[in-house]
């Protein structure tokens, strides 16, 4: 390759061999192309700086072989998909995350949506319940009801399911430190709405290990943590055979600042941490696997984000077969939710978000998730209204209905560019993972900061990139304009007032001795080995409170403290 | 001229455990030479204004993007008033909706940054600042 030519290659394109005819081409038509009009960079790269050539061909899929690494849709190593209709059969569950103010604010949203077409719902928890504190806590202050439904006990539970079966939803919740309480909660409102548990469906996000590095709300150190987690996987097996016990999230680590092989690497590695966990808690892997659920982020660059739907796909079929000995084939084909990037969306302009959230969301689907939230175009500014809201539906709705897109399985299989990029996204996430079980896994990785600071690194170099133009943001450091604010949500402080009211009356009408009973067998339960969900789940239906149940636990675990990396 | 460094306190108060930009914020600061200490995260305004005094800082930078800016950071800036620090600059990041932008002006935050701000403004508003003060 000539020095004019070799701009844009990939890194490790010297194994590269190109035909005779693309070599030709290189020499008669490539390099006077170039010499009366040079490139716009020198350098070509993704969205997370991962390098793009100028072309990909035949040459670059030499060793990839399309039985074994691509196959057909529905079968290992699902590189094309799940399922071997994939949108044909069923479109992807449109499933958008909401919650704000009180339980009844949350739950005329969730009926609102489902009159909408909305199949699924998900729950956006506030800062206070992530945290497990009640309401009423003084660190909740200001805080109630913001970024999310307030939930304190078992009776705003009932409040935000009422009036919706949940034998015929499924639900979505964005909830971790907490979510074994959380989950007790719900399976105690199906129990009143005489739902049974077997047929209940939905997720728990109940992802902690990405809490520590990149969502950051943990309550307890890593290894009390882990075992709530392992405890309703174990509950799970058990007595909720259609419920996700745990949704694996890159879609945070990706939010935090990490590039997308990142996202796919750290993701992994914890799904993997799990599943070692799950087994050394005695339980079969084809018990529990098949229920792990993955999410992930749509970010903006096209290929690269469905390049990494179909190496992630690969990644765990290969991982559950060959490192755990799954035999079941649900426990190696990979389930996700993705959504839209929300730290793709610009204050400047909030409109043009529409159109960002639509391309993404595209970029999920062709890389075949199973559900999708869409972002709404105000979320740089507040929590989304109901217009908005609305509009991030609807933008599915038209990519289902009009695009034509759900009509083929995997569209881009085959593509030499597309295939070749899932090829090096694999490889990148190989490489972290590796190292990461050099490091002893992903608890003492994450003690040790290696990926916070991996991440940290990242997102401060896409930032300076933003700053010095190399990587241009519409409206934002290119064709910025005047523009007069949008209308947005505002949640006041009226919502704590009337949660502490509520407290208030829980707590003087339920019966305390009740409550005090339970919540001392949770502590003696917690300093020993078993599984706490049947305590949780008695302390629930006692109205014990998040508050009470997570402080009882604080006491036996402790909390836990980052190091904090800048 | 051997010049004071500014030293700048940024903090992340309240619940909230979106990092992101206060870790780049401190950076970028830091690449520009100012002395810069980063709290952590969960910290209440008492714990911010302890650390400031502490650690004799000119410029603080809240980052929230909880929507609970506008309890926590008047609080801020009336625990620095009783504390005798009300000439230490207070700067405020994150998800502000634009109405609220006035009567956080008013409490007394001397600018709000919103997404999409350049590293390199900030930088530049802080050296403002501090060249101003120094006169």
């Amino acid at each position: 390759m000539t020095d004019s030519t070799k701009s844009g290659a990939p890194v490790d394109s010297g194994a590269r061999k190109p035909s005779e005819h693309e070599r030709n081409w290189e020499r008669t038509q490539l390099r006077p192309a170039l010499e009366k009009s040079p490139e716009r960079s020198s350098e070509f790269t993704t969205i997370s700086g991962h390098p793009i050539a100028r072309l990909y061909t035949g040459a670059d899929l030499a060793d990839w072989d399309a039985k074994r690494d691509l196959g057909v849709p529905g079968e290992p190593p699902y590189t094309r998909g799940i399922h071997p209709s994939m949108y044909r059969a069923r479109f992807w569950t449109m499933r958008q995350f909401a919650g704000f103010g009180t339980a009844a604010d949350t739950n005329q949203r969730f009926r609102y949506l489902l009159s909408q077409g909305q199949n699924g719902i998900s729950v956006a928890f506030d800062l206070p319940t992530l945290m497990g504190y009640d309401s009423d806590h003084s660190l909740a202050e200001g805080e109630v009801g913001k970024c999310g439904v307030a939930i304190s006990s078992l009776a705003d539970m009932e409040a935000l399911f009422d009036q919706i079966p949940l034998g015929g939803v499924s639900t979505s919740m964005t909830i971790n430190s907490p979510a074994a309480i959380i989950w007790a909660m719900y399976l105690a409102v199906a129990e009143k709405q005489g739902v049974d548990w077997t047929i209940l469906g939905g997720t728990l996000q109940n992802d902690i290990l990405k809490e520590y590095i990149a969502q950051k709300e943990y309550i307890y150190p890593p290894n009390p943590s882990m075992r709530l987690v392992i405890d309703t996987f174990e509950f799970g097996a058990r007595h909720t055979p259609k419920f996700n016990t745990i949704s694996i999230s890159g879609y945070h680590i990706r939010e935090a600042g990490s590039t997308a092989i990142q996202e796919l690497a750290f993701t992994l590695r914890d799904a993997i941490e799990y599943v070692e966990w799950g087994i050394r808690r005695g339980l079969d892997v084809d018990d529990f696997a098949p229920r792990l659920s993955f999410f992930f982020n749509a970010h903006n660059d096209f290929f690269e984000e469905i390049a990494k739907y179909r190496a992630a796909r690969r990644i765990w079929h290969k991982t559950m077969t060959e490192r755990f000995g799954a035999k079941s084939p649900r426990s190696s084909a990979l389930r996700f939710h993705a959504q839209t990037a929300g730290c793709s969306l610009t204050a400047q302009q909030p409109y043009n978000n529409v159109v960002r959230t639509a391309l993404q969301a595209l970029a999920a689907v062709m890389g075949g998730t199973q559900s999708l939230h869409t972002n709404s175009l105000d979320e740089a500014w507040a929590l989304p209204t109901e217009f908005a809201a609305t509009l991030a539906l609807r933008t599915q709705q038209i990519i289902a209905h009009e695009t034509g897109i759900a009509n083929i399985a995997d569209p881009f299989g085959g593509s030499y560019f597309v295939e070749a990029l899932t090829n090096e996204v694999e490889r990148g996430a190989w490489d972290y993972i590796h190292k990461i079980d050099a490091l002893g896994g992903m608890v003492p990785a994450i003690e040790r900061s290696y990926p916070q600071r991996e991440i940290a690194d990242a997102s401060y170099r896409y930032q300076l990139a933003v700053d010095r133009k190399q990587k241009i943001i519409v409206g934002v450091n290119q064709y910025v304009s005047d523009e007069k604010p949008i209308e947005v949500l505002q949640i006041d402080e009226s919502v704590r007032a009337s949660q502490i009211e509520r407290l208030r009356k829980l707590r003087a009408e339920r019966f305390g001795d009740n409550v005090n009973r339970h919540l001392t067998a949770l502590r003696k339960a917690a300093e020993g080995t078993e599984n706490l969900m049947p305590q949780i789940y008695d302390a629930v239906k006692a109205y014990a409170t998040l508050g009470e149940i997570c402080g009882a636990l604080r006491n036996v675990f402790g909390t836990y403290e980052e190091t904090a990396v800048t | 001229m051997s010049e004071k460094k500014i030293r700048v306190l940024i903090a992340k108060p309240g619940l909230d455990g979106h990092d992101r930009g206060a870790k780049i914020i401190a950076r970028a600061l830091r690449d520009a030479g100012m002395e810069v200490i980063y709290t952590g995260l969960r910290q209440t305004p008492e714990m911010i204004a302890s650390a400031a005094a502490q650690e004799d800082v000119d410029v603080i930078g809240l980052s929230i993007l909880s929507g609970a800016h506008n309890t926590l950071a008047p609080q801020l800036i009336e625990l620095l008033k009783q504390k005798g620090m009300g000439d230490v600059t207070v700067l405020l990041g994150g998800t502000i909706p634009e109405a609220d932008i006035p009567t956080l002006k008013k409490a007394g935050i001397a600018e709000i940054f919103l997404p999409g701000t350049s590293t390199q403004d900030i930088v530049a508003f802080v050296r403002n600042r501090a060249a101003q003060k120094a006169h």
